[in-house]
């Protein structure tokens, strides 16, 4: 009480203008005491100088636990000093008046351990409510990194006088993690303990772990004292961890590697045997344990515990995880606290899963939605489709090397980037594909062709190292939503991106005059030539329309990723799981296919979290077991269009 | 029945006699016959392309012959190239680690010999334990067992699968490539049991032969891939043949009109889909001891596209197009990217063929599919008058 009053004076008395006062008259009253302090004696005195209020009270004593104050001998008045071999540089306390003088004359205060502890607990309430913030803050800091029982109440004083609002909610959830685990009464600890409970912070998960470490037990009775759990060998406790508990309590002999007693055996030969087993017989491991346990009889190598031994050991000992803090009640509510922190964590990484798949799956759907266009309408499968996404992905690049600011690059590479690919792709059609149509396996080849003489065009213009197509730096950074769910803008970005040509697509092909064409071939290519149509033209647009969103997909893939000559590889066969799982000729199949794989792979990369290849190889299997299962995809097509 | 057939198949029999005189030649010219006319790793060049051509034969059949456009039968080649190599690795490792344990004065127990293969062979991947996957590879039958079951098991269930709920044409082209992806995938991991990304490696050295010399292993490879390329090619030659010929044509050009002509069209493609697997295996358990090593990136869905590649070009339908095409496309390439074709000055600009040769092989793909759709083999058309 008498320090919360404290801190308030100190801060009264920065307003009021105490700066005409001197400190020094206050520490020549209690000279003595500061001279020789003890741990009984030194509260009287800290006391004396919280009472005076005076701003030089934290300096002198952040300079006294640091061995920075010295006594003139001759009228006890005290310096901040600092030695430089026999000379002393003084500074006034009070005026800061600088003083270079001889050592002798002069003695250095040095309080021994326990008074710089009680020193500062009564200097971090000083830093706690001092008027610059970078002090508190920093103080605050330092209380985190190293909590300590003595600090618990010199915080909660100053939380009441906390001007800003950050650092008072900061100083309280601090003075909650130290009531957890220092407060003196088991109800102020439950109540601290509860209150974590809804704090999903690593550091408030580390309070609690905290509490509920543990110590293990080994021992042929039950155990006594706060008992985590008796672990059962064989389920919680393999064989071997429990056999080298019993060794690390003296209990047991330690095991001897099979190694060791080749060595031993190798060393203890005598007349082409050990033991009484000759040489040649050593060849098995029972023959090895007979002939050590003779030598082990006669004292020439320490004795060891045959397996039968060890298991016999193992079996007639109990063993326990035993928790460090005695009261079950704080361990109870710890436990409870943690499990319910837990569940909140689990509910975040679920919900920052969820976005992280639906990145991807906007990424699939870009890739893949170009795709599915030439291969719903025209069933037309497009091996070269990656490679126009690597197109569209240097056509990036290469802008950046012109344009050198990053927003208008990006701008100008994405028209760009489509026209240059509707460019390739209605070339490719009337080239190339035109004369295949009835043959779509040799279409397929085809564009393989195609598609490996690009890969290896790029190689040669570009060279085989990754170029970088730099985002602007508005994209830069992640929407951080807790200490757990975060996406980076680029993400939220390439969803823009796909929701808008998912609209984009759905208006050319159900509003535009190209759209109602385009799926009357879809549906019934003579009949719709018989209605005015131009088939030709038609598959040429769309060809090239399915290329051009590639391109587009290219910039946008380029920015996250490196753009290389392979990366359309890395990605023509995701597309094409896509577009098959989904269902041929329909955008809402695609859309449908990309979000499955999509959240597949993250949901498989989550379970599995160490192995990405895992992950793709159960993922490529599920799709073939889907296709078992709908060989149309999700979105089938009905009718006369779904027989081929 | 086999004499008769082969009478009535000509191209088969000047397809036997080439690729005898052929293997004669190259064997009356290999160091290991003493003249030294063609060096070892010319003759494993060859040893190597006829077991391409192998699988190419395979290739046609179920892709030429029924129809289904595989790209994933390099899977199966990869799988019986792994098969005969854990048998080779382990067996050369087992030489090794008995002869330095055989100086230690105490014998070795049966686990410590298994454990020092183990950490020789797993020690890249950071394990010495041997996976189940490796429980036969110290028996050199079981492994060959290996090499016809598991690729044979492998396109047995998959084809089920596959061709009874009818998926067909493209959709079956990906789903064979999903195949074979899903298959390298899977073995690039550390964790497979067979070495991640380093592979098997070694392979050249057959355990029990430590003396013999590479020349030699080399024609023994040689032959036995030539005899295998004879054996295949007359076994499909006789399948391609005769009515279950006729229904397997059938099936490809319309396949709804032969199931409703009463065929069961599922357990034909299911019969040509698991043999020519099982050929493949065969191929690659021939391939990879002459290539010394394997290893995931092998049986990448690029590989097997090489495979459809070689077969159009060599002229789809006709097996000694396939065995054309694998030979020219394969040595050709090798020949390109290995820096053995001549640069050309265009003034302007250098052309290196290594840098240029996947160009002018996706080009001349693109243009042998428009204008050459029966391939290099179509070229015989000319030359010889079929009987009518």
């Amino acid at each position: 009480m008498l320090r919360i009053l404290a801190a308030f004076c100190l801060a009264l008395g920065l307003v009021t203008g105490a700066q005409a006062q001197d400190l020094q008259p206050v520490l020549q009253a209690h000279a003595d005491d500061i001279t020789k302090p003890s741990r009984g004696t030194i509260g009287t005195t800290l006391d004396a100088l919280v009472d005076s209020g005076l701003p030089q009270v934290t300096p002198f004593l952040e300079a006294w636990t640091d061995k920075g104050i010295w006594q003139r001998e001759a009228d006890s008045v005290f310096f901040y000093g600092r030695a430089q071999g026999a000379d002393l540089t003084l500074t006034d306390i009070d005026t800061g008046t600088v003083t270079e003088v001889p050592k002798s004359g002069y003695t250095e205060l040095r309080p021994n351990g326990g008074v710089r502890r009680v020193i500062g607990t009564a200097l971090v309430q000083f830093q706690l409510s001092d008027p610059d913030i970078a002090r508190r803050l920093s103080a605050i800091d330092s209380l985190a990194r190293r909590p300590d029982a003595e600090q618990l109440e010199p915080l909660l004083a100053s939380i009441d006088g906390e001007p800003d609002a950050a650092l008072k909610a900061r100083k309280i959830q601090l003075a909650n993690f130290l009531s957890a685990s220092f407060a003196p009464a088991p109800a102020d600890r439950i109540a601290a303990i509860e209150s974590l409970s809804d704090d999903t912070s690593i550091e408030a998960r580390a309070v609690l772990n905290q509490i509920l470490a543990t110590t293990p037990y080994v021992g042929t009775a039950a155990p006594d004292g706060n008992v985590a759990r008796i672990l059962t060998v064989g389920d919680d406790l393999s064989a071997d961890d429990a056999y080298s508990r019993l060794v690390a309590a003296n209990i047991a002999p330690p095991a001897i590697p099979s190694t060791a007693i080749r060595d031993a055996l190798a060393a203890n030969i005598i007349d082409g045997g050990v033991g009484d087993v000759p040489l040649a017989q050593l060849g098995t491991t029972a023959a090895r344990d007979r002939a050590y346990a003779t030598l082990a009889t006669a004292g020439t190598v320490p004795p060891r515990l045959t397996d039968q031994g060890r298991a016999d050991a193992v079996a007639s000992h109990i063993f326990a995880e035993i928790y460090v803090e005695d009261d079950p009640a704080i361990t109870d509510a710890a436990h409870a606290a943690l499990s319910s922190v837990e569940t909140r964590v689990a509910a975040e990484r679920f919900a920052d899963l969820a976005l992280d798949a639906l990145s991807l799956a906007s990424i699939y759907f870009l890739a893949a939605i170009g795709l599915a266009i030439t291969f719903g309408v025209m069933g037309v499968i497009n091996m070269a489709h990656g490679e126009f996404i690597m197109m569209g992905a240097y056509t990036g690049y290469v802008v950046q090397q012109f344009v050198p600011d990053y927003t208008l690059s990006i701008v100008v590479a994405l028209p760009l980037a489509f026209a240059i690919t509707f460019g390739a792709g209605v070339t490719m059609e009337r080239l190339v594909i035109r004369h295949l149509y009835h043959r779509p396996l040799e279409t397929l080849l085809a564009t393989f062709g195609i598609s490996i003489a690009l890969q290896q065009l790029a190689k040669n213009i570009f060279g085989t190292q990754a170029r970088p197509l730099t985002s602007p730096g508005w994209l830069d950074g992640a929407l951080v939503l807790s200490d757990v769910v975060q996406i980076s803008y680029i993400r939220i970005a390439i969803f823009v991106l796909a929701l808008l040509f998912l609209g984009l697509i759905l208006f050319i092909l159900k509003r535009t005059r190209l759209g109602l064409e385009v799926r009357a071939v879809t549906q019934n290519p003579g009949m719709a030539a018989s209605m005015g149509i131009d088939p030709d033209r038609i598959n040429m647009m769309t060809f090239g329309l399915g290329s051009g969103i590639a391109g587009i997909a290219g910039v946008a893939i380029g920015l996250y990723a490196k753009v290389t000559s392979e990366m359309g590889a890395d990605y023509i066969v995701q597309s094409f799981m896509t577009v098959v799982v989904g269902g041929v000729g329909n955008v809402w199949g695609t859309l449908a296919g990309a979000t499955l794989i999509g959240f597949l792979q993250k949901g498989i990369e989550f379970l599995n979290p160490s192995n990405t290849l895992a992950a793709q190889t159960y993922m490529v299997l599920f799709i073939i077991l889907f296709i078992q299962f709908r060989p149309k995809g999700i979105v089938a097509q009905k009718g006369r269009a779904a027989a081929d | 029945m086999t004499q008769g057939f082969l009478v009535t198949n000509r191209s088969v029999r000047w397809f036997l006699f080439t690729l005898a005189l052929f293997t004669a030649v190259i064997a009356f010219g290999s160091e290991a016959s003493g003249t030294g006319i063609f060096s070892t790793s010319l003759v494993k060049t060859l040893g190597k392309t006829l077991c391409l051509c192998l699988i190419a034969v395979a290739m046609d059949v179920v892709w030429g012959y029924c129809g289904i456009l595989s790209l994933g039968h390099f899977a199966f080649f990869g799988i019986g190239g792994y098969a005969i190599g854990m048998w080779l690795m382990y067996g050369r490792t087992e030489g090794i680690v008995m002869t330095s344990l055989a100086n230690q004065t105490i014998p070795p127990t049966p686990q410590e010999v298994s454990d020092a293969i183990g950490g020789q062979i797993f020690g890249v991947v950071g394990s010495s334990e041997f996976p189940l996957i490796w429980s036969f590879a110290h028996s050199l039958p079981l492994q060959l067992l290996m090499v016809v079951l598991v690729p044979g098991l492998l396109a047995l269930v998959f084809g089920w699968l596959a061709f009874r709920s009818r998926v067909t044409g493209v959709y079956l082209s990906i789903l064979t490539q999903a195949m074979t992806l899903a298959l390298s995938l899977y073995l690039f991991q550390n964790d497979s049991g067979l070495r991640g990304n380093n592979g098997l490696s070694g392979l050249q050295n057959i355990p029990g032969f430590e003396q013999t010399s590479q020349a030699t292993i080399s024609l023994v490879f040689f032959l036995a891939s030539a005899a295998a390329l004879a054996l295949g090619y007359v076994l499909f030659a006789w399948v391609v043949a005769g009515k279950m010929g006729s229904v397997i044509m059938g099936i490809r050009d319309n396949e709804a009109r032969v199931r409703f002509l009463g065929y069961r069209v599922e357990g034909y493609k299911l019969f040509v889909f698991t043999l020519t697997a099982i050929v493949s295996g065969i191929a690659g358990a021939l391939y990879y001891p002459q290539a010394g090593i394997i290893n995931p990136a092998e049986i990448a869905p690029i590989a097997s596209i090489y495979l459809a590649v070689w077969v159009a070009i060599g002229g789809r339908g006709r097996l000694y197009g396939a065995v054309i095409g694998a030979a020219l496309v394969s040595l050709l390439s090798s020949w390109f990217t290995g820096g053995g074709a001549p640069d050309v000055n265009l003034g302007l600009y250098r052309i290196q063929w290594t840098d240029w040769w996947l160009v002018l092989l996706g080009l001349s793909f693109v243009c042998v599919t428009l204008f050459f759709p029966k391939g290099i083999g179509g070229l015989f058309d000319y030359l010889v008058r079929k009987p009518s």
